[in-house]
């Protein structure tokens, strides 16, 4: 088996939050193509990395971290400008947070930013965005009505088709089925599985369940540091920790 | 247990009575109002009042059209939000979604003091300098224009137009524009397509209740307007408005004589412009709630 190309490489991240440290010594290398699985118990700095990875922390004035993360080999903190990275590593939250507009509107809000007008390419990204998804069939005739309209699953469906509207290259997942039914929850699965094709994908997530269904690779944090990183299937059977082993087989956390 | 009854008896009473009260006095007060004004209408038709171009008071016989005086009144108003509701809004913007930390707490604290001014103090300010220069720069014979009284009431609606939209603008969901930016979107295209838009309303509210208070302020025009109750021709001359024109002729009308229902009626007509601006911004704050 070819080993796949890396796509982000972290090296001795360490970032604090004022003077909290809430990660520390971090290295990964992301391959592309692939979904790797993070999980951890509450405050391991999980999410903090994922926010690492798009420059989302950049906005909380504490926020501070050493290290390299290179997106291509290229340091995504000097070499990127940060709306341009954002482009190209998109991010869905925990909680689906549609815009306070159209279902068509928030699924072509990232290309209008990029001063895309034209209804035909427009409508044409948005129907794609929407099949990948897998939201299509349902929205197909509710293009305009207010996206909060459409259920808590359909949303962040929304939400994934919005971020693959401006074609990325890295789609980051932090928890996005914490609130959600087992059926949608189910739906995004199959659709992460169907998108590792063309994306990279990060998955932070608090199931463990889910890790092990959908991740390629999967990195277990804790307190802040990186303990074990594998092969999904070797991790879940064999792990090199007591504390994997314990976090996995829910004796804590 | 029966005492907690009484207490709890107590508490609920005193609150309603307060807030029965306070609807009670306003109504009042509106009845007062109504009282005294309706009685000019006895003599004086409803129409000509409101579209008279005549306010001659103590003439013989008097005139009493209002016309003048409502134009006075939005001239000000008009010129004062054209200045308040960009520069209001443009720092609220600022305050919320650009200043760094410090400086914002200074710059909303710094606004809000400037709402603690007392309006003869603002009006006092302004007849030492803006209606020397606005003779000067605009080369006209008195500096005592409507724009004169524009400006200052700009600064007088400044500070509620900056502090409500500032908390629209700050209680709009953190996760909107995170959701934003993670699709690459700058700043600037964050605030102006999706933190602006999901204020929207409280922004509205905030220049209503600005403009509400530029309507019904007096000191400060009366000092600065040049209160000539004729037909306003212009921005650069001077005009009156309905507060002026109360508050000048008041101490002059005589109790029970026509000059002095008509000062009421001018009131009951002010209230309406107030009363009809709040409305406004009620229905839509309440509006977009829905």
């Amino acid at each position: 088996m070819v080993t796949p190309p890396i796509k982000i490489s972290v090296q001795n991240l360490n970032a604090f939050f004022s003077t909290a440290p809430s990660l520390m010594n971090v290295d990964i290398d992301i391959e592309a193509n692939q979904i790797l699985s993070v999980i951890g118990p509450a405050n391991s700095g999980k999410t903090t990395f994922l926010r690492c990875l798009n420059r989302l922390n950049d906005f909380t004035p504490t926020f501070k971290m050493t290290g390299r993360i290179a997106l291509d080999n290229k340091d995504i903190y000097k070499e990127y400008d940060p709306v341009l990275l954002r482009r190209k590593v998109g991010i869905i939250f925990a909680l689906p947070m549609p815009l306070p507009l159209t279902v068509f509107e928030n699924v072509v809000y990232g290309l209008r930013r990029q001063y895309i007008k034209d209804k035909k390419i427009l409508s044409e990204a948005a129907e794609k965005a929407l099949k990948d998804a897998y939201l299509w069939e349902e929205v197909k005739d509710r293009l305009d009505e207010q996206a909060m309209k459409l259920s808590g699953g359909q949303q962040q469906r929304l939400c994934i088709a919005r971020t693959l509207a401006v074609n990325p290259d890295v789609v980051l997942f932090d928890e996005p089925c914490s609130a959600l039914d087992p059926i949608s929850t189910a739906k995004i699965e199959e659709a992460m599985l169907k998108l590792k094709n063309h994306y990279t994908i990060v998955l932070v997530t608090n199931n463990t369940k889910q890790a092990a269904r959908v991740g390629d690779k999967t990195a277990f944090f804790l307190m802040g540091r990186l303990v074990e990183m594998a092969e999904t299937g070797r991790l879940f059977t064999a792990p090199q920790d007591k504390r994997t082993d314990d976090y996995i087989s829910g004796r804590f956390g | 247990m029966n005492f907690r009854r009484i207490k709890e008896f107590f508490v609920e009473s005193a609150i309603k009575i307060s807030g029965i009260a306070s609807i009670f006095i306003v109504a009042l007060i509106f009845f007062f109002l109504l009282k005294e004004g309706v009685l000019l209408f006895k003599t004086e038709k409803i129409t000509h009042f409101i579209f008279g171009k005549n306010w001659y008071p103590i003439s013989d016989p008097p005139d009493f059209g209002i016309l003048p005086l409502i134009l006075g009144t939005l001239l000000v108003t008009l010129g004062a939000a054209l200045i308040a509701v960009p520069f209001g809004v443009a720092a609220a913007i600022y305050i919320s979604e650009v200043a760094p930390g410090k400086l914002k707490e200074v710059l909303k604290s710094g606004i809000e003091l400037l709402a603690a001014i007392p309006s003869v103090v603002l009006g006092f300010i302004g007849m030492i300098t803006i209606v020397p220069w606005m003779k000067i720069i605009f080369k006209i014979p008195t500096g005592l224009t409507a724009f004169s009284g524009s400006i200052v009431l700009a600064f007088m609606a400044m500070p509620t137009i900056v502090s409500i939209a500032e908390d629209a603008l700050h209680s709009v969901p953190k996760a909107y524009k995170e959701g934003a930016y993670a699709l690459g979107a700058t700043k600037w295209q964050t605030i102006y397509r999706v933190v602006l838009p999901a204020a929207s309303s409280g922004v509205v509210a905030a220049v209503m209740l600005g403009i509400g208070r530029v309507v019904g302020e007096t000191m400060a025009v009366m000092m600065l307007t040049g209160n000539s109750p004729s037909m306003p021709r212009g921005m650069l001359y001077p005009v009156r408005t309905l507060t002026a024109t109360i508050a000048a002729e008041m101490g002059e009308a005589v109790q029970g004589g026509d000059h002095y229902y008509a000062l009421f009626a001018i009131g009951i007509i002010l209230f309406l412009i107030t009363f009809a601006i709040n409305i406004t911004a009620d229905l839509v704050i309440h509006r977009k709630r829905q």
